[in-house]
């Protein structure tokens, strides 16, 4: 925890989860997604967020994303209490600071590949000229500048995802969340997705968030968190951690 | 989000379901379409009305005559009983008064001697009773001519040359345009200055011709038929049809009272009840016009219902085309929501396409109305309204123009309101499930 914290002068890690728990309805239809999970992720890392469906990894990671309240215990990014932004200035964190891959891509169809990519570029209101410049940028280095002009709808899935992710680079954040990013992938065009983020985070130093239950995937992070009922089951820098502590 | 981005996206998204989008613009085109056309009626049967009503000087005076007891006609069970007392020969009415009374009794010199004693009223003038039979030029045959009794207090709608001079002892005549044609004038200009011969019967049989000055060539009008004739002139025929017989000339049954000038609408109601008390009825011209007003302003009233109803089912059509829409775009709106778009821009993003397909369906079916409606204008003008000269059927004002389509996209600005606040309530998380 930030209080055992033995580097004191060190940065405040990128997202930090304090006690938090998620539970759905009440009485006895009452559900816990999520009950006293703590974490603390440094930037630059990549986690791994492992388990079965429905043991409450998205919604851990929605909670990280600040997509979502807590119930119960807190999430700092940079630690600033995510309480403590106004909606204005989360909606800012979260288009400034933050990108998502989807495994469903949530490409607008009918929408050029360019259109798509600027999106948060759009949203932060940068003009037509910067942002059109930045996407095709971000566009080349994911070798789909040619694919630029084309509708979002005629492109094979391993397009789809690199251009999710051209989107979620777009707006240069420093954490990229990514819930189950080759899902709907085969395998090889899965693995180039996975060798992208990974460079990404290798190369830029951006902070990988991954939700999946794939465990080979999960394997090549630098750690792996895994979940079950909503609870941290295992932690695998977490022993690191404490034997430093101790 | 940038407001012309917020714009550009929202105009994207209207044509993004071409076919509900459409339907939705044709059910504001149907009401925009009635609203402008029934509107524009309204507004050019109205203006036709009035500068038909300010062909009169209806300002300083008042149409007077006696009271009439309309309730015994109307408790009568059929024709009143001749009484050679009160009762008046119909013939009194001779040459066409469209805005004298039914069948009102005529005033007496005691009548009008009252009105002239009533504060306020500087002159009366009876209405006399003229008849003309023809009327001829030098080289023109004999045309049946009526001279309007009323030409006193009316301003002629002049297609040519100046007002009559009532203070002149020259007779004058305005002629209306129609006799252009019968009388040999090839334009309404070559008439101004001429002489006109007129003919007419004196209630002995006997038959007199007089010579006038044409001043002026009248426009048709609704409310005033006949030719123009000038104080001397009206003189000169009530004087000819009595043929000097003591007492034979009829007493008006209408007389014109001018009032004082400058006096207040306190001060005329004043005039009037004072009239009232004296048993006589007095009305302004504008008064006697209202009723017709009145009628037209009903009958578009009547037809802007029914406009307003089309739009508001209209309005019902939006409400569900962007229902569906949000419905569709959940994702895309929790996409947005997650990329840091805030919740009023999104209410933004979804009013402006309602307000969108409000400018579109409101501007075609404006577009359609002026098209539609100024060629039946022209098309009734040249046919069966020929008549009515000065009738523009449709009158397309640019501000009632501008006032519809602004009425329609706000109509559909909230109609779009609850979609759209459904929209931006969505949570992110809610809408980017899939598990």
């Amino acid at each position: 925890m930030a209080v055992d914290d033995p580097h004191p002068s060190a940065p405040p890690p990128a997202l930090e989860a304090v006690g938090l728990s998620k539970h759905y309805g009440s009485g006895a239809s009452r559900f816990d997604a999520l009950s006293d999970v703590s974490l603390s992720i440094r930037a630059g890392e990549c986690v791994a967020i492992v388990g079965k469906s429905g043991s409450g990894k998205s919604t851990l990671m929605h909670l990280l994303a600040v997509l979502d309240e807590p119930s119960q215990g807190e999430v700092r990014i940079h630690g600033t209490d995510a309480r403590s932004l106004s909606a204005r200035a989360l909606n800012r964190l979260r288009n400034r600071e933050f990108g998502f891959v989807f495994q469903q891509f949530f490409l607008n169809a009918q929408q050029s590949v360019l259109e798509n990519v600027t999106l948060p570029l759009t949203i932060a209101g940068q003009r037509r000229g910067a942002r059109r410049a930045r996407a095709l940028e971000v566009l080349g280095t994911l070798d789909l500048a040619e694919k630029a002009s084309a509708k979002a709808v005629t492109l094979s899935g391993g397009q789809k995802q690199r251009t999710v992710i051209a989107r979620a680079l777009a707006g240069n954040p420093s954490v990229i969340f990514a819930d189950e990013p080759t899902g709907n992938l085969d395998s090889a065009t899965g693995a180039i997705v996975e060798e992208l983020l990974f460079t990404l985070n290798r190369e830029k130093g951006i902070t990988l968030v991954i939700v999946t239950h794939d465990d080979e995937l999960a394997a090549r992070c630098d750690r792996q968190v895994v979940l079950r009922d909503g609870r941290i089951v295992s932690d695998s820098a977490a022993p690191v951690l404490e034997g430093v502590a101790r | 989000m940038r407001a012309v981005d917020l714009a550009r996206t929202a105009v994207a998204n209207t044509f993004r379901s071409k076919l509900r989008t459409t339907l939705t613009v044709l059910a504001l085109f149907v009401g925009a379409f009635t609203l402008t056309i029934t509107t524009a009626l309204g507004a050019g049967v109205s203006n036709y009305i009035e500068t038909q009503v300010n062909s009169f000087a209806a300002d300083d005076v008042l149409l007077v005559q006696a009271k009439t007891d309309l309730t015994a006609a109307a408790e009568s069970d059929g024709p009143a009983e001749w009484d050679p007392d009160t009762s008046t020969s119909s013939s009194s009415q001779a040459g066409g008064a469209p805005l004298a009374g039914a069948q009102a009794e005529p005033l007496t010199d005691d009548d009008l001697d009252a009105i002239a004693a009533i504060d306020g009223i500087s002159g009366i003038d009876p209405v006399r009773s003229v008849s003309t039979d023809w009327v001829s030029t030098d080289s023109s045959a004999k045309f049946e001519f009526s001279v309007n009794p009323q030409s006193a207090v009316t301003v002629a709608d002049l297609e040519a040359g100046e007002q009559l001079n009532h203070s002149s002892n020259d007779l004058q005549v305005v002629l209306p345009n129609d006799y252009l044609d019968a009388l040999e004038f090839d334009t309404a200009d070559d008439a101004v200055g001429t002489q006109i011969t007129i003919g007419m019967t004196d209630i002995t049989g006997e038959t007199h011709e007089l010579t006038a000055e044409v001043v002026g060539v009248s426009r048709s009008s609704l409310f005033a038929s006949g030719a123009g004739a000038n104080n001397a002139l009206v003189t000169e025929l009530a004087s000819l049809r009595t043929a000097g017989i003591e007492g034979a000339d009829e007493n008006s049954v209408i007389a014109i009272a001018y009032l004082e000038s400058g006096l207040s609408a306190e001060q005329i109601d004043q005039v009037t009840s004072d009239l009232n008390e004296a048993g006589l009825s007095a009305q302004t011209i504008e008064d006697q016009l209202g009723i017709v007003t009145t009628v037209i302003a009903g009958i578009t009233g009547v037809l802007n219902a029914f406009a307003i109803v089309a739009l508001i089912a209209a309005a019902f059509g939006i409400v569900n085309t962007l229902l569906m829409s949000v419905q569709e775009r959940t994702r895309e709106i929790g996409l947005m929501k997650a990329m840091g778009m805030g919740s009023s821009r999104i209410f933004a993003l979804f009013s402006l396409e309602a307000v969108t397909i409000g400018v579109i369906g409101s501007l075609i079916g404006v577009g359609a109305a002026i098209l539609v409606g100024s060629g039946l204008s022209t098309a009734l003008a040249a046919g069966p309204l020929a008549d009515l000269e000065g009738l523009s059927l449709f009158l397309f004002e640019p501000a009632s123009l501008v006032g519809v389509v602004l009425l329609i996209s706000a109509i559909a600005f909230v109609s779009g309101a609850l979609p759209a606040s459904r929209a931006a309530r969505q949570r992110p998380i809610e809408s980017l499930r899939y598990e």
